[in-house]
């Protein structure tokens, strides 16, 4: 079992002829993923590794059952797209371009409102479930198929939480990225009742950053729904107040959203927060006793 | 994006929202000519540099007397301001704002911004105005009022209504409530299409004379949403800015300054607050966040390290480097590369993992270049706080 894509996802992806989305259409591929299918409007007939373009979105699901979107089209066009994906029906959009205005994004957000859809992202690396379905631009072979959940707010450093679970044999079930943006589709509080389901996963890995109050929230819903043991890192403690680090949502304004007040938060929900990066994986095996 | 505040007034006068007559002014002379063209009982020189907290250090200024304008321009413009948003270097001020007096009954304050919980633009207002709005959240949320507003259909009346009534503006003054109502139509509209982070009114002033004026605002701006502005991108002032921030946007990096002494280069945001922490976890400060991005090349790469080595409170650099999709021994190579450009002059310490990790190690050891090549991010982190002088 694995969480919200599996080796029956169908993929499509947005902007699959620009120059990310071709490559990463590629590895993903590659990776084992079902690409069935591209949308940039005015290509279709065109192939991009085998996988056939089409004008829109609506056209993809028609041809090829497409169950899943994966967005690479620039900030300007990208609300657009996945309002476009939604209206289509497919079910789950993995949004990974970065720099969408954030009242584009309340708009979306306000769109998808109640509706039998899912974004993911933007502004995310994506979701892979190991050794099925790479629906995004991680590294696939730093994976190794195992017993841990990984949900982020990060990139670069789920890689490096990745690798260490991967390095100790611990592994990964399904490792979700969820975005840096302020106004984002999922938060750690819808994933971790997925997680905390799924008879694989034996222990989650949350990593969180300053900014908002997600990590708060989501240390409310571990206290009175998640059993299974969670494991998290804050990347931020020294950030300084009123300054944005590089993620549009990382930043600390008028007192809130520091890393020690999560960090507390997150203890006094009974999670087991580590100070050094480092020390991710040690602190999972720890957890599950090995 | 921030900008000054008769620029956030100008936006304001431009969507309806009442402000007093005033003009940016950048010398003496300027302030003369204006104030004979105001021609107002009482007249108010402000300070314009991206802080608050200018009335207490002295940055704003009232008068009575027109004749003693140009004396205060002169006295403020060129004085550095300190602040407790600014730092302890303080602001240098570069341009006024004079404008006319106002007969003030009452203070509210009155602000936008995305509630990042709801997603939805939201109302802020209460009726301590000219107050910290965090230390009235603090110390009486009582007093704060929320009002969100649902972006699917945008400003209603009766979202204006209810924060003019939960205000107490029915006792306070009824013939300001149909314009207050009016007034956050407007905001709203300023907000979306301009595509603002913050937009706020402190204080938000009741006029002896029955009107609403907003006496001070300050707007902010979403970066990812500029693009669509030229209007609000020609408010940037650099003067605001550091400078080495300047250059490293222009290199399209992402670089904040800190107080610390070790530089790190870092490609991905969160890994790059990660490796600030671990430095301190390790003994020492950073000196800044920079991420290089997820394509970092030899390029950026010198780049980074040019804007590193200008700061002079830098003793050592952390390179820290998670290969994904860019292959380590591309880094390295570029780390190789960009150190034959650039003289580097402290010690460095380079981490790699990930994608060829070690063909990346390799090259760096070969490379003749003086530098530590570590593996494991705790490793490099005390290597680094070492080599800079403290120990972990």
């Amino acid at each position: 079992m694995s969480i919200l894509v599996n080796k029956n996802t169908r993929v499509v992806v947005q902007g699959i002829t620009g120059k990310e989305g071709s490559f990463h259409a590629t590895q993903c591929k590659a990776y084992g993923t079902k690409m069935v299918a591209g949308v940039t409007p005015g290509k279709a007939g065109q192939e991009v590794e085998g996988i056939p373009v089409f004008n829109t979105v609506v056209d993809a699901v028609k041809k090829t059952d497409c169950d899943t979107s994966l967005i690479f089209v620039p900030p300007p066009f990208c609300a657009d797209a996945i309002l476009e994906a939604a209206d289509a029906g497919v079910k789950l959009i993995i949004c990974i371009t970065e720099g969408i205005p954030v009242n584009d994004m309340v708009k979306v957000k306000r769109a998808l409102h109640g509706r039998d859809v899912r974004l993911i992202g933007p502004n995310c690396p994506g979701v892979i479930t190991v050794d099925e379905a790479k629906i995004g631009i991680m590294p696939g072979f730093i994976h190794k198929r195992g017993v841990v959940g990984v949900v982020s707010r990060s990139g670069t450093l789920t890689y490096e939480a990745v690798h260490q679970l991967s390095t100790l044999e611990l592994g990964e079930t399904t490792c979700v990225g969820i975005g840096g943006d302020p106004v984002n589709g999922t938060g750690f509080v819808d994933v971790l009742p997925l997680f905390e389901k799924d008879p694989e996963t034996q222990a989650v890995v949350m990593i969180g950053e300053i900014g908002g109050d997600a990590e708060e929230k989501a240390a409310e819903y571990i206290k009175q729904h998640v059993k299974k043991p969670v494991i998290s890192f804050i990347a931020g403690i020294t950030a300084p107040p009123g300054r944005r680090m590089g993620h549009a949502g990382a930043i600390i304004s008028g007192g809130k959203g520091t890393a020690t007040e999560k960090m507390k938060a997150l203890e006094s929900a009974g999670v087991r927060v580590v100070k050094n990066p480092a020390e991710i994986g040690h602190a999972v095996m720890k957890a599950l006793g090995r | 994006m921030n900008v000054h505040e008769f620029q956030a007034k100008q936006l304001f006068a431009q969507f309806g929202v009442p402000v007093p007559r005033g003009k940016e002014i950048t010398s003496p002379e300027g302030a003369t000519a204006w104030a004979n063209e105001l021609n107002t009982p009482v007249f108010v020189v402000k300070a314009q540099i991206h802080a608050g907290g200018r009335g207490k250090a002295g940055g704003v200024k009232i008068t009575k007397d027109k004749g003693a304008i140009a004396g205060l321009a002169k006295e403020l413009i060129g004085k550095t301001l300190i602040t407790h948003q600014t730092g302890p270097k303080g602001r240098t001020v570069h341009r006024l704002l004079l404008e006319e007096g106002a007969n003030i009954a009452k203070e509210l304050y009155l602000s936008i911004l995305v509630d990042r919980d709801t997603g939805w633009p939201t109302f802020i207002a209460s009726t301590e105005g000219g107050m910290e709005i965090e230390e009235v959240a603090e110390k009486t949320p009582e007093k704060i009022i929320k009002e969100a507003i649902d972006p699917a259909v945008g400003f209603q009346g009766h979202n204006g209504r209810n924060v003019a009534f939960a205000l107490g503006l029915q006792t306070m003054e009824p013939a300001v409530i149909n314009p207050f109502v009016q007034m956050l139509g407007n905001l709203y509209r300023l907000f979306m299409e301009k595509h603002a982070a913050l937009v706020e009114i402190n204080p938000l002033i009741i006029t002896k004379e029955k009107t609403l004026v907003a006496l001070d605002g300050k707007v902010s701006f979403d970066d990812n949403g500029l693009f669509k502005h030229e209007d609000v991108q020609k408010m940037r002032d650099l003067n605001e800015e550091d400078p080495l921030e300047i250059e490293a946007t222009a290199s399209n990096l992402n670089y904040v300054k800190l107080d610390g002494n070790i530089g790190c280069m870092v490609n991905g945001a969160g890994l790059a607050m990660a490796t600030m922490d671990v430095i301190k976890l390790a003994g020492s400060e950073p000196a800044n966040f920079l991420d290089v991005g997820g394509g970092a090349t030899k390029d950026t790469v010198a780049a980074g390290f040019r804007i590193l080595l200008k700061d002079p409170n830098v003793k050592g650099i952390f390179i820290n480097i998670f290969g994904g999709i860019v292959r380590c021994e591309r880094i390295a190579h570029g780390v190789i590369e960009a150190a034959k450009e650039v003289k580097i002059t402290v010690p460095l310490v380079v981490r790699l993992q990930g994608t060829n990790a070690d063909e990346g190690r390799k090259l760096l050891a070969d490379s003749g270049l003086k530098l530590e090549v570590a593996n494991d991010l705790w490793e490099a982190a005390q290597k680094i706080v070492k080599l800079t002088g403290k120990a972990a």
